[in-house]
């Protein structure tokens, strides 16, 4: 009798532990931010300072925003590989606005928009990028694969093309045009925080809400983990991946839009290979690139421990070379635990269930 | 079908062979998956040179048990004793290299790839490092003459008939020099005719020294062909014996156990007015012919209608055509007279036609969600809010605590994952996200394929009380008895066409069986007559 209770007081206490140790790996992305912060402030003085604080986040603000768009992607069980791309053609699209105007040539005039009719113009061109990756995926069933690696390269070819190649420089418009302030968006702030941080707040929030309160989000949840069950449930499977791409494309020509006014230039070969580290910045978050498992929270945390991580180890004079190589183990490392965790849980199921047998 | 009578073992007769005896034995073999004990404690004998049926029905753990034999899965607890060694099988290629062949009941072979490329699939015979052909299409062609059917090594095995491709099977398990070879319900999709030969060439294969493991659900092949039995029952082990002591009673009451009279039970009935009138409904096939061929019928309110058939004879398709899964059917569906045009799964479900499909895994639930997210998936418009744009948590939670109560889903946690549970509870969430669309119609089918036998009788009392609340429910079993019993009316369907109708009252099995297998004869006819 004293023995089985003692033999019942060790179980319980073994699953214990396991439900601690679950929750450290539920955690993890959080855990290695603190993790990252903690050791670059402690090597480094100035790291925690406000203005490097800043500096920091609208780092992670770009990342964040193609992350977001990749999130609701990868959660459908697809993948986006144009949005580097995308992030160069708004930038190109954003700044052939400003410096050179629509040519309307039948009435031998140059329109200049108001610079929010320029961010509402590249908005609307990273949607209709977008829709067509969801069409080429959903209605010409190209492998999402790749339909954005065509989207990669022909957003990019057409980000040279727009300007021969050459940068849009100076965007800072002109009064007489009434086009100026564009420059603003990346360098303003409220409350002593930048536009970009804010407005990455407010797409993670909606975001966050998409995902988790609304009907389309629970359908990109089913679509990734199982297609024919959402389908036979009446989810509209085409819409809704069409959407993805769409939502995607949007993140990245706002990407795209705040990196031309950080600069106050438009380059054609902005955001090259940045469709890789959103990626990154998924998976760090805990999001599963089968589909169906991960969330928006998750996707935020990655894309702070890989801004933090890259600039840290600027800040501390890594070469870039040995950046990239930090950078991919911690990546490959994410997706480890993150396997090992699954496993995990499988195992203390089972257990669980070979406990309530035995009771 | 004609009974082989040379194949009639006789027990005794081969006690006094000295080659007899076991030759693998698995002891106290434990298996436990999430939300079910496969196997428990199972002890298994399996006979030199002998037929060694396996019986038990959906869920009772014959698979699992020859994927641990196969090396295919490893068990928890328990050995494996071959040739009176102990051994661990850690890969299927571990279990090959000790003589142990298996034929999965989906066949695992690759339809792109040539006969002989199948048969020497990850054991190609070599020359200087290339595949020598020659020496495989001879080896292929020789194995094929023995099992008497000469198919061109080189055919794409997508090209020939399910009973060849059987027969490959065997021939790649051969070529693998298998002793021992578990063949998983290998007459399920095969003729009369076909099973004949499947029958001599296991009778020939005995005679050459291997030892055959046989699963199958046709109780009366085994009767014919096997020498020993072994039943077993929610993952135990519950009789063996030799075939020449038992008969067909013997057998389904092992199988079946004591609850056989408390299973299946549907009472009185009182069916309305016509619910769903199908006229016409054809399903083309993809190289011509049809998978669903202008089936007609009524279904009323509060009626449970049967659909019986064998694999293939198109029950699935005639379901998912009327769910709207199949953008190619044609033929005209009206709903409470009302014609339902769209076909979309959607549309039609928002018309009150909702499917539970056959394939819990691939096509019922998703594993990555919750218990409560998979069962609202297919009503989630019903719990928004005022503004129809947020999902409530509220009305989510009243909903599923409300299914959960009424059809007694034991989940502890309905934020946990659907994958936690057994099988019998996933079924009772996906029939729940059906319930919660609110339909008029219910297409169930084989709503209890692989789960337990109490979870079984669930699920019938829970079809019975939604006819007796005026849903009309259309049911697809290919358990003779299920359907018997549950049926107000029973339609079979052979080829993708209704070959009869009987009520309740008429309905026998030997009927059914009659039906189904004259139209089988009949199409077998037709076809050898087209070719």
């Amino acid at each position: 009798m004293k023995e089985g209770r003692v033999e019942a007081g060790k179980r319980s206490h073994r699953v214990n532990r396991a439900d601690v140790l679950q929750f450290i790996m539920k955690g993890r992305a959080f855990l290695a931010l603190i993790v990252v912060f903690a050791v670059f402030a402690l090597v480094s003085p100035g790291f925690l300072s406000v203005a490097n604080l800043i500096i920091i986040s609208k780092h992670v603000a770009i990342i964040a925003f193609l992350a977001i768009g990749m999130t609701f992607v990868i959660l459908s069980g697809g993948i986006d590989l144009s949005v580097g791309s995308i992030v160069g053609l708004s930038a190109m699209i954003a700044g052939g606005l400003i410096n050179e105007g629509i040519r309307l040539s039948r009435f031998g005039i140059i329109v200049y928009p108001r610079i929010w009719m320029v961010i509402v113009i590249t908005l609307f061109a990273g949607v209709a990028m977008g829709a067509v990756n969801g069409v080429a995926i959903t209605r010409l069933k190209v492998y999402p694969f790749i339909a954005t690696l065509g989207m990669l390269y022909v957003a990019r070819g057409l980000a040279g093309l727009r300007n021969n190649g050459y940068t849009f420089s100076n965007l800072v418009g002109k009064p007489e045009f009434n086009n100026t302030g564009f420059e603003k968006l990346g360098a303003d702030s409220i409350l002593g925080i930048p536009y970009s941080i804010w407005i990455m707040a407010a797409f993670a929030l909606v975001a966050f809400f998409v995902t988790t309160r609304l009907p389309f989000g629970r359908h990109v949840y089913a679509l990734g983990g199982n297609r024919r069950a959402g389908e036979l449930s009446g989810v509209r499977t085409k819409v809704t991946e069409t959407t993805v791409y769409v939502i995607s494309g949007l993140c990245s020509a706002m990407a795209g839009l705040i990196i031309a006014s950080q600069l106050v230039a438009a380059h054609p070969a902005t955001g090259v290979t940045f469709e890789l580290t959103a990626i990154a910045a998924v998976v760090l978050g805990g999001t599963s690139l089968m589909g169906g498992r991960g969330s928006v929270g998750g996707t935020i945390i990655g894309a702070f421990v890989i801004g933090v991580l890259v600039d840290g180890l600027v800040v501390l004079g890594f070469s870039s070379f040995l950046q990239n190589v930090i950078k991919g183990v911690v990546i490959v490392a994410a997706v480890v635990i993150d396997q090992a965790q699954i496993r995990m849980q499988e195992r203390i199921a089972l257990q669980r269930q070979q406990l309530k047998m035995q009771t | 079908m004609t009974e082989p009578s040379v194949f009639r073992s006789d027990a005794a007769q081969f006690e006094s062979n000295p080659n007899s005896g076991v030759i693998m034995r698995a002891e106290n073999i434990t298996k436990v998956f999430p939300g079910t004990i496969a196997l428990d404690q199972v002890t298994y004998n399996v006979y030199r040179s002998r037929v060694n049926a396996l019986v038990g029905e959906n869920g009772a753990g014959k698979s699992t048990l020859m994927k641990i034999l196969a090396g295919v899965e490893q068990c928890a607890e328990g050995r494996v004793i071959l040739e009176e060694e102990e051994i661990t099988f850690r890969s299927p290629l571990d279990a090959m290299r000790h003589g142990i062949g298996i034929i999965y009941q989906e066949l695992d072979l690759c339809p792109n790839m040539s006969v002989v490329d199948n048969i020497f699939l990850a054991r190609e015979i070599l020359r200087n490092g290339q595949i020598n052909k020659k020496l495989q299409k001879q080896r292929a062609r020789e194995l094929l003459v023995r099992l008497e059917h000469d198919i061109d090594p080189d055919t794409p095995v997508g090209d020939l008939r399910v009973g060849e491709q059987q027969i490959v099977a065997v021939a790649k398990a051969l070529a693998q020099d298998a002793n021992i070879l578990i063949m998983d319900e290998p007459s399920s999709t095969l003729s009369a005719n076909e099973v004949d030969v499947l029958f001599r060439v296991i009778g020939e294969l005995k005679s050459q020294g291997i030892s055959i493991i046989y699963i199958s659900h046709r109780l009366d092949e085994i009767l014919i062909i096997g020498d020993y039995i072994t039943v077993l029952r929610d993952g135990l082990n519950v009789a063996e014996e030799a075939v020449a002591h038992v008969d067909l009673r013997w057998i389904v009451e092992k199988m079946i156990g004591r609850k056989q009279s408390t299973l299946f039970t549907r009472r009185e009935y009182r069916t309305g007015q016509v619910l769903l009138r199908v006229e016409n409904l054809c399903l083309p096939r993809l190289h011509g012919g049809y998978q669903v061929d202008h089936v007609s019928f009524e279904l009323h309110e509060g009626e449970i209608l049967g659909v019986y058939g064998l694999t293939g004879a198109g029950r699935s398709d005639l379901l998912e055509c009327l769910a709207g899964a199949r953008p190619l059917a044609t033929g005209k569906i009206l709903l409470a007279g009302k014609e339902v045009r769209e076909n979309q799964v959607l549309r039609r479900i928002q018309a009150g036609i909702v499917l539970v499909p056959e394939d819990r895994q691939q096509d019922g639930l998703v594993p990555t969600l919750s218990v409560s997210h998979n069962m609202i998936l297919a009503s989630l418009r019903k719990y928004l809010d005022r503004l129809g744009l947020f999902l409530t948590r509220r009305m989510e939670k009243q909903a599923t605590d409300s299914m959960i109560q009424d059809l007694s889903i034991r989940v502890a946690d309905p934020q946990a994952l659907i994958t936690s549970l057994s099988g019998g509870n996933q079924q009772k969430v996906i029939i729940a996200k059906g319930l919660l669309t609110a339909p008029k119609v219910l297409l169930l089918d084989e709503p209890t394929r692989g789960i337990d036998v109490g979870a079984k009788s669930e699920i019938f009392e829970i079809m019975e009380r939604l006819a007796s609340e005026g849903y009309g429910i259309l049911f697809v079993s290919s358990e003779l008895k299920e359907v018997l019993a549950m049926s107000d009316r029973i339609l079979v369907m052979s080829k993708g066409a209704i070959s009869g109708e009987f009520p309740r009252a008429e309905a026998t099995e030997q009927k059914l069986v009659d039906v189904t297998a004259t139209a089988v004869d009949k199409s077998m006819f037709d076809d050898r007559r087209s070719q």
